[in-house]
């Protein structure tokens, strides 16, 4: 049995749900979405992923309807949307602050669109129904929002976004107000969601990992550009930036002059007194030109001996020890002071651990561990 | 003990200005008049015992015989009905225009607001007086500007009352409104929109039911002074201008029945009881909403 991959965006015959076409956005002398073109496609789980500031919020107010576009145009569905107002979009969106209506009780928060389409009461009764089970909220339909949880709230948001079946849902920061336990599994909540309502979601968001484990595809945001745009697998092992691969995940970056050595390798001089780092890539460079290596800290070993199989190998000292539980991250200093951080899962008990602070120790990782970037 | 003195305080102040004084209206309601000083008797010259003997509500029998009373009392609840009616519609656009400002002129707005308080009531009444009479500001404006022939007669009207009532009371309606609609989430008239709202309807479904108890507390605060006010229908009203403040004015100082006008004022309390006692209900509940 051959399973399909879902990837929309590979196929050149699709037909995006969404286009971004050199859409600027100015406000006043400030330029918040600087000539951007991006397309969407219909059922992707699609993450905004950057700083504050970075105009995500901004382009998914435009999608809503809430702000309008200064140059280029949005379409949905091959039209373009840019001079319809926010109510005659089949557009819904999950505010951050979820916005439930706290004169009206859950049901009515639900019902509350599908009361402005004119519907009859037995499609009302039985839509909203539907939608307090998707979200497991049947016992709180009478309740007002000020009477529930936080995390009902939320779901209560998500049900009234989604009771109007739209063809796109936006979702706005959907779990920043959650703690950490309720978030997660919250995540996997919205996953199954969306699997199952078919519906179009974007979502924005500055939480890398919050990205990362829902979308099916991450925009890495910067100063109103796209940076990157992938699946979250790529971002993370391919970022094609030092912005993308310090933003997404924990990461050592080299900086250094490349010299070919053969066919995709390169010898990475670094810094005096250190003997040049071997690396593979793809992309090619001249001889001198500035390279920065990107190499995450899991993909760099540490041990107490040196290493007779690696293709890059240094000695230093341990200068910190991180322990995450699962996890730890050790900061190694090099002879020339410079930190490179390496990490290890930990399989052993903490007390038969054979690294400690102060202790000489090597790092190695292949010529192929790490990324070799231009910019 | 420290407890006791703090509660002592407040419930001092009020058993000093509001129940003693209204003991003595409610006793001086209850005596005849006489040509003496002061203007009624029983007094408590006369003994205890002989004062409380001779206490009687003829006073206020006598209200209900002469349907002057009644038609005063109607005719007040009427005038502040409808004032407190015509100053919500003016004061709501103020208070919202106020809450939707830039931040930067907020703070200049609400001095507007406020800012008539610095001059006396009373000259701002008379300074009514000038605008509204047949040779005033108004009428040689609107000749001038053509749209009248003749001067129109505002002044000593019901229109003058309400437009006295209108402008004196307004900042009490646009404070509360104000304080509602400026907590209201901007987000919420969003959500409202993206569910398929127009911007009219989201205003009717979101935004009068969450300023609605600004609405109730700054109707309550104009229609209550209103009631009992004096002084407007007195420099503003005309002779046909029939208003229970007046009355009773005219009862203390012209008459000089002292029991009659305080049974009038007493009566004018028991019927200001229901609107005050439904106000501070709204208050409470307003404060356990926000809780």
């Amino acid at each position: 049995m051959t399973q399909t991959v879902f990837a929309p965006w590979d196929d050149p015959n699709e037909k995006p749900l969404i286009r971004f076409q050199n859409v600027t956005k100015r406000f006043g002398e400030f330029v918040a979405i600087d000539d951007l073109t991006l397309d969407i496609f219909e059922k992707e789980f699609f993450a905004l992923l950057g700083p504050s500031g970075c105009g995500k919020t901004t382009m998914m107010r435009m999608l809503a309807g809430f702000e309008s576009i200064s140059e280029g145009r949005i379409e949905l569905s091959g039209k373009d949307i840019g001079h319809v107002p926010p109510n005659k979009r089949a557009v819904n969106m999950m505010f951050q602050s979820y916005a439930l209506f706290p004169h009206l009780s859950v049901w009515d928060n639900i019902a509350f669109g599908l009361r402005r389409d004119r519907k009859s009461k037995s499609e009302i009764d039985a839509r909203v129904d539907e939608m307090l089970k998707l979200t497991r909220l049947e016992k709180f339909g009478r309740r007002k929002p000020h009477q529930i949880s936080g995390g009902q709230r939320q779901r209560v948001a998500l049900a009234r976004s989604l009771a109007k079946a739209p063809k796109l849902l936006l979702l706005d920061e959907p779990l920043g107000a959650l703690d950490k336990k309720l978030r997660q599994d919250t995540q996997f909540e919205l996953m199954d969601i969306q699997e199952s309502t078919g519906t179009t979601f974007v979502i924005v968001t500055h939480d890398q990992e919050e990205a990362m484990t829902v979308a099916s595809r991450v925009a890495v945001m910067d100063e109103g550009r796209i940076i990157q745009v992938s699946t979250p697998a790529n971002i993370y092992e391919y970022p094609n930036s030092v912005y993308v691969a310090d933003f997404i995940g924990d990461v050592n970056i080299i900086d250094a002059t490349a010299t070919p050595t053969g066919e995709n390798t390169y010898a990475l001089n670094w810094i005096d007194g250190q003997p040049p780092i071997t690396a593979e890539t793809k992309t090619t460079f001249s001889t001198g030109q500035k390279a920065h290596l990107a190499i995450r800290p899991e993909k760099i070993r540490i041990s107490t001996e040196k290493p007779d199989d690696a293709a890059n190998a240094l000695q230093g000292k341990v200068l910190d020890i991180a322990y995450l539980g699962n996890l730890s991250t050790y900061h190694v200093q090099l002879p020339g002071g410079q930190v490179i951080k390496a990490q290890t899962a930990n399989t052993r008990r903490i007390a038969r651990r054979d690294i400690t602070w102060e202790d000489p120790v090597w790092i190695s990782w292949s010529a192929t561990a790490g990324v070799l970037l231009e910019h | 003990m420290r407890r006791f003195a703090l509660i002592a305080v407040p419930y001092a102040w009020l058993l000093a200005l509001f129940l003693v004084p209204f003991i003595i209206v409610f006793k001086i309601s209850l005596s005849d008049l006489a040509l003496a000083i002061p203007p009624y008797t029983p007094t408590m010259r006369d003994g205890i015992g002989d004062m409380f003997a001779a206490f009687d509500f003829e006073n206020f029998v006598f209200l209900t015989e002469d349907d002057l009373y009644w038609r005063a009392y109607l005719s007040s609840l009427r005038i502040a009905l409808v004032s407190t009616f015509v100053t919500l519609l003016v004061g709501y656009p103020i208070a919202y225009g106020m809450a939707k400002a830039p931040d930067e002129w907020r703070a200049t707005l609400m001095m507007l607001v406020i800012l008539p308080f610095w001059t006396s009531f009373l000259i701002r009444v008379y300074a009514w007086m000038g605008i509204l009479s047949n040779e005033g500001l108004l009428n040689q404006f609107l000749l001038w500007l053509g749209l009248i022939n003749e001067p129109l007669v505002i002044l000593n009207t019901n229109i003058a009352v309400y437009i006295g009532i209108v402008y004196t009371y307004l900042p009490f309606m646009i404070l509360p409104i104000y304080a509602a609609l400026d907590r209201l989430d901007e987000s919420l008239n969003e959500a409202a929109e993206d569910l398929g709202c127009s911007r009219m309807q989201a205003f009717w479904l979101v935004t009068i039911p969450l300023s609605k108890n600004g609405i109730i507390a700054g109707s309550f605060l104009v229609f209550i002074p209103a009631l009992g006010e004096f002084v407007i229908p007195s420099l503003l009203g005309g002779s046909g201008t029939l208003m229970i403040g007046k009355i009773l004015w005219e009862e203390f100082f012209n008459n000089r029945d002292w029991p009659v006008a305080s049974a009038v004022a007493v009566v004018l309390l028991l019927i200001l009881v229901i609107p005050i006692v439904l106000f501070q209900r709204n208050q409470q509940k307003q404060a356990e909403a926000e809780q």
